[in-house]
């Protein structure tokens, strides 16, 4: 399982990075969301990885989930999912206002849709 | 418990959501707000440096769950005072704002209580995992400060400030998560004392995370190869704003500081003091760099932008040199670039609309109207910025040049003094540019050859000149900052006492550590909460 979990979290980070490296502005956008991912992902594993273990600590002990990383990885997505948010309205506004959606604002191979 | 220690983060998250609530109608109740609230967070952060004078750390356990397993604030000396100069710059700049600025786009009120909210519990938090939710509330609110008022250049730079600082968080989960992983707490307390029992065969992995929370605080910080999207996001900024940004590079510096003496500090063994040897390498091409920026600037927004890196470098410097001296010397020349350098922000917005066309650009132009006042405040803030004496730059810069050791003056003293120089060089030849070199006598002649049209948009300049002037509101947000550079030096023997006394305090991890958490009976297997 953890090899699995371990190239998920690595896939998902290699696309997000080269993603993010692109150069418009809808590929960044999706880049960081991936990396986002499999950052909680690899937050979520922190506690270390178990099966079938209890939610909450059981009477007689025994293998439980720990508690702490679910939380961190709980307020990691909320953030994370405001941020997409915004970076998209962000993108879409940057399009609008400056005409390209390169992320440099312009490329001659571009036809502009406004000279000034 | 002493519930004023939450204050800080309670009052502008207060005053923040009224804000949000009021978005329409004039702007008066919201600046009364606003300044009102602000200038609470003043009375409370002095209240708290006073309080914090006596030496003892204290702490604010949220929702009374005691550390290692709740979340808390803690209220020390270098706390204190990074509060206190947050509300101070805060209430400055918010007066400027107050004059017209704030209604340039909507919500300015709202989202800068939320910023300053941000900032107050980044410096507040005693917990690593807080550390990062407060950087992210203090990021979103400057995200849409920095765009306020909307337009080309804001949009442009927003985007690559937005995604360089998405991918620092990613990168600070990721540190967060191995340190998390290896020492199994988030409390900053509660890791330092358990750094030192580290398994050998973890020593590794704790150290990639706590190098990469070094680039994160690098990059918030604007150290030497993640400074670039710096001076293009200052230079675009609304003048308060910008102003208010001043600080935020400092929550970086202050970070790497409260990090690198307290969690890998002295009695942290193989780990102690892993950041600092970089820091130094670093700070010294940041220095260089800015150096170069500000005698290349073309913009006199840019050129400010570039002294704030000439003092980020200046500052790490000061953490590099790793000694009781040099902190404290760090200490005094933060409180005096951060006040600096966002008053010289607040003035160059006046001066670049008092000239027209010409705007912020260091060209022949025309003159300002205010001549003998823009002029003499330039000219404090100059000789303030770049450290000639009669001002706290000189206090400041000579704090730190005495407290590096020998071996490392060979290195600090050359490059400190020769990017000093190009600050001064650059400024004077900005100055005089702007006041001097006025294309008055010529004004009148383009005027008569150019067409009807040309003398339309002169007329509306001229009428737009005219709002722009310094008015009470500006005079006093300019005046408090910039004015604090003389009461700096005045009050000098004070404010050293203190920075010397909180660099004593932060160089003591053992009393923080005891002060937190009880030593006999340490947290079995989890430290903080989110």
């Amino acid at each position: 399982m953890e090899a699995l979990f371990s190239m998920t979290t690595g896939v998902l980070a290699a696309c997000g990075l080269f993603l993010a490296l692109r150069g418009r502005t809808f590929p960044v956008v999706v880049g960081l969301t991936l990396l986002s991912y499999a950052v909680n992902l690899f937050l979520f594993s922190m506690g270390g990885l178990t099966t079938a273990g209890a939610v909450v600590i059981e009477e007689h002990g025994g293998d439980y989930a720990d508690p702490l990383p679910q939380a961190l990885v709980l307020t990691a997505i909320v953030i994370g999912f405001a941020m997409t948010a915004f970076s998209v309205i962000l993108a879409m506004r940057a399009r609008g206002d400056l005409g390209s959606d390169h992320v440099n604002g312009n490329r001659l191979d571009e036809p502009r849709e406004e000279s000034s | 418990m002493d519930h004023l220690i939450a204050l800080p983060v309670l009052l502008p998250l207060i005053a923040g959501l009224g804000l949000l609530l009021n978005r329409e109608g004039p702007a008066t109740p919201r600046r009364i707000i606003g300044l009102s609230a602000t200038a609470l967070l003043v009375a409370v952060c002095a209240l708290l440096l006073v309080q914090s004078a006596d030496g003892t750390i204290r702490y604010y356990a949220l929702g009374d769950w005691q550390p290692p397993f709740g979340i808390i604030l803690v209220h020390d000396r270098l706390s204190a005072l990074m509060v206190t100069l947050t509300a101070l710059l805060a209430l400055g700049s918010l007066f400027y704002a107050s004059a017209g600025n704030d209604e340039e786009g909507s919500n300015f009120h709202g989202l800068f209580q939320l910023q300053l909210m941000g900032i107050n519990g980044a410096f507040l938090t005693g917990d690593l995992f807080n550390l990062f939710v407060f950087f992210e509330v203090l990021l979103i609110a400057s995200y849409s400060l920095l765009m306020h008022g909307g337009g080309k250049a804001r949009i442009h730079s927003g985007f690559h400030y937005v995604a360089l600082n998405l991918a620092g968080s990613a990168l600070f989960l990721i540190g967060l998560g191995v340190l998390y992983g290896t020492l199994g707490t988030l409390n900053m307390a509660d890791m330092a004392a358990r750094v030192p029992a580290l398994d050998s065969s973890r020593l590794a992995l704790a150290e990639a995370g706590a190098m990469l929370l070094l680039v994160v605080f690098g990059l918030k910080s604007a150290i030497l190869p993640l400074y670039f999207w710096l001076p293009r996001a200052y230079a675009s900024a609304p003048a308060p704003v910008a102003a208010l940004f001043a600080i935020l590079t400092k929550v970086g510096i202050y970070a790497i500081l409260r990090v690198f003496t307290l969690v890998f500090g002295a009695q942290a063994g193989t780990l102690a003091y892993l950041a600092q040897p970089w820091v130094w390498w670093l700070s010294l091409a940041t220095l260089a760099l800015g150096g170069l920026g500000v005698l290349s600037a073309r913009d006199l927004r840019t050129q400010v932008a570039y002294l704030i890196i000439i003092s980020v470098g200046t500052l790490l410097a000061g953490i590099g040199m790793n000694s009781i001296e040099a902190n404290a010397a760090l200490l005094y020349y933060m409180v005096h670039t951060t006040l600096v350098t966002g008053g010289l922000f607040l003035l160059v917005d006046i001066i670049a609309h008092q000239r027209g066309k010409a705007g912020a650009r260091i060209v022949r132009g025309r003159a300002v109207n205010q001549v003998a006042l823009l002029g003499s405040l330039f000219f404090i803030g100059a000789l303030a910025v770049a450290g000639i004496p009669p001002f706290s730059g000189a206090v400041g810069k000579a704090l730190i040049l005495e407290a590096a050791t020998p071996a490392q003056q060979l290195w600090l003293w050359p490059i400190l003094l020769t990017s000093s120089l190009a600050a001064i060089v650059a400024l004077s030849r900005t100055g005089s540019t702007l006041f001097w070199r006025v294309s008055g006598g010529e004004r009148r002649r383009e005027r008569h050859e150019s067409g009807e049209r040309d003398k339309e948009h002169e007329r509306d300049k001229d009428s737009e000149r005219g709002q722009r002037r310094v008015g009470t509101m500006r005079a006093i947000g300019i005046l408090l900052l910039l004015g604090a550079s003389p009461l700096l030096v005045i009050f000098g023997g004070p404010l050293t006492a203190f920075t010397d006394a909180a660099a004593d305090q932060l160089a003591d991890q053992e009393a923080y550590i005891s002060s937190i958490i009880e030593r006999e009976a340490p947290g079995d297997t989890t430290g903080g909460k989110p």
